[in-house]
């Protein structure tokens, strides 16, 4: 794997609802190389307040050149990135980890909800074009319509089928994601992607048991470094121990991981 | 570039052992080094210290174990390392491989366990240096760190260096009432460097939630925000002891490195800083040597202990 440290360009940042933001980067090194699932490290400003890069995982790649994030605004981090401007550069270190593990002789659906859809993306849009014979559902939920309706309308253009759900019912189903899969007729040897609160992971990672489907799962932990050095990222695993988020993951086979009851 | 840089004597001794420059890695922050070798080119460093490794495998503590504070984090990783057979077997080969000094950070529950691991780095080859944690609690006197305690730390630098053929830098805890009585006892314990400061101990709380930052309660702060204060224990612990100190402690830029060195510090390590730019230790070199060169120094060895303060 080839990682770089470089200062990237923004070409575009767009609010696209109240707190989401989404910032177009120009590196041809990372994106030319960068996999569905992974992430960067992307460093706030120069000074030493905040300190630490803030991990992001990669939401869509175009014309081998240009990479996106797509965030909300939680914390001082974020909120200083959503006030950077078209033509600022930004210190990016990627492409980060391991992504999905991408096979199209199954049926595959993509399970995203919030923010956890921004990775689902690029996958949607790597599987539109490497499963052309069988491409994948995609199922994504948010709050409220105003969060979801960008997002919806991005994987809309990948010409994939999409199954919205909002908590409140402003948008497609009235409820969880888990409950649009709960409906689904699904084929035993479906596959299932998900990123998304740990709740709703947890969710999905139980009915996937219960059904015995493949069921990966990209994981969100506070990293420091994002390349293995801090061991900050962890996360429990069924034979004991903890795995690193950084570089074992973030995807994980939802098996591999020791779910708590939060 | 690279010949022009050779003209520059960046180099520094700690006791015997030789560094081609004053810049190091510090422990825990630079994973085994393979991990920054997309970024770095590693042999341009003075040397790498590795992972802190104990006797037996260490899972760590549950999450979350870092937290980020003012200009600064706080960490409670709980030691997590692979153990030293495992770290003999499976991180050597690469760390040879890779043309730089090593330097082996060891930590214990107790005496026997330091000794051991000792033990059994004497006979591996490639090791340039020994550092010992001494901020690990020693479970058979009740849990006080061995670093706050000269008897202590005296004793626990004397088993190792007993078992080293290699020097032995003792990594002092700056969690201690006066960090040169213990910088003291280690020097007459036969270290034959030290490196300060380790983290110091600290704690972050969320009013929201009303819950601590780290799992753990309490963990080490690190980064821009200690730098005075161990700048501070560098000053006085060079003035303490006869053998060479190297300073640790929120260091990221050149003119941190002199800050250290004017205060009395042979070398340095880096540490927090290489989370945020995983090339920082190779820019350090490449602007020290810009800085020799321009103020037309013989050698960077000048400036160790050499603050003006008349």
């Amino acid at each position: 794997m080839t990682q770089f440290q470089q200062k990237t360009q923004i070409t575009r940042i767009e609010r696209l609802a109240k707190d989401i933001v989404r910032i177009t980067l120009e590196s041809p090194e990372i994106t030319s190389r960068a996999q569905p699932g992974q992430f960067v490290m992307i460093r706030t400003g120069n000074g030493h307040d905040p300190l630490l890069r803030r991990p992001f995982s990669i939401s869509q790649t175009s014309n081998g050149k240009y990479f996106q994030i797509l965030f909300k605004v939680v914390g001082r981090g974020t909120e200083i990135l959503s006030h950077c401007c078209e033509g600022e550069y930004l210190s990016v270190l990627g492409p980060l980890g391991r992504g999905f593990h991408v096979d199209c002789s199954a049926p595959n659906i993509l399970l995203g909800g919030g923010m956890g859809i921004a990775p689902l993306l690029f996958l949607g849009k790597y599987m539109s074009r490497k499963c052309i014979s069988n491409p994948p559902k995609v199922v994504i939920g948010a709050r409220t319509v105003s969060e979801l309706s960008p997002l919806l309308h991005d994987f809309k253009e990948l010409g994939l089928p999409v199954y919205p759900a909002t908590d409140d019912g402003s948008l497609g189903y009235h409820g969880f994601v888990i409950d649009v899969l709960q409906e689904m007729n699904l084929a035993a040897d479906t596959r299932i992607s998900v990123c998304g609160p740990y709740p709703m992971m947890f969710a999905v990672h139980q009915f996937c048991r219960a059904k015995e489907l493949a069921c990966q799962v990209s994981m969100e932990t506070t990293m420091a470094c994002g390349m293995g050095a801090c061991l900050g990222c962890i996360v429990p695993v069924e034979k004991g121990g903890y795995a690193h988020a950084c570089s074992d993951g973030p995807v994980f086979d939802a098996e591999e991981l020791l779910w708590e009851v939060k | 570039m690279g010949s022009e840089m050779k003209e520059v004597d960046l180099s520094v001794s700690l006791g015997s052992l030789k560094l081609k420059n004053p810049v190091m890695t510090a422990s825990g922050t630079f994973g085994y080094a393979r991990e920054f070798a997309p970024y770095v080119n590693l042999q341009r460093l003075g040397a790498v210290v590795v992972k802190g490794i104990s006797l037996e495998p260490r899972i760590g503590n549950p999450s979350p174990r870092i937290v980020e504070t003012s200009c600064g984090m706080l960490n409670a990783i709980g030691l997590e390392n692979v153990g030293v057979k495992r770290f003999i077997a499976e991180k050597m080969d690469s760390l040879r491989a890779s043309n730089v000094p090593v330097i082996v950070n060891i930590l214990g529950d107790t005496l026997d366990e330091y000794r051991e691991i000792a033990a059994q780095l004497a006979d591996v080859e490639g090791i340039a240096a020994i550092e010992v944690n001494i901020s690990c609690p020693n479970v058979k006197k009740g849990g006080v760190a061995f670093g706050t305690v000269p008897e202590m730390a005296e004793a626990v630098t004397a088993a190792v260096k007993k078992q080293s053929r290699v020097p032995v830098i003792v990594k002092l805890s700056p969690n201690v009432t006066d960090i040169t009585v213990i910088a003291r006892a280690v020097e007459a314990g036969g270290a034959d460097s030290v490196s300060l400061i380790n983290t110091l101990i600290g704690m972050s709380i969320d009013s929201k939630s009303r819950r601590p930052g780290l799992a753990n309660i309490i963990g080490g702060l690190s980064g821009p925000a200690i730098k005075p204060v161990a700048l501070r224990m560098v000053y006085q612990t060079a003035q303490a002891v006869s053998i060479p100190v190297i300073g640790i402690g929120g260091i990221e830029t050149v003119e941190d490195i002199l800050e250290f060195m004017l205060a009395g510090a042979t070398a340095v390590q880096i540490g927090t800083a290489n989370f945020i730019n995983p090339r920082v230790s190779e820019d350090a070199v490449e602007g020290l040597a810009q800085y020799v060169k321009e103020q037309k120094m013989g050698s960077i060895r000048e400036l160790i202990g050499a603050l003006v303060t008349a």
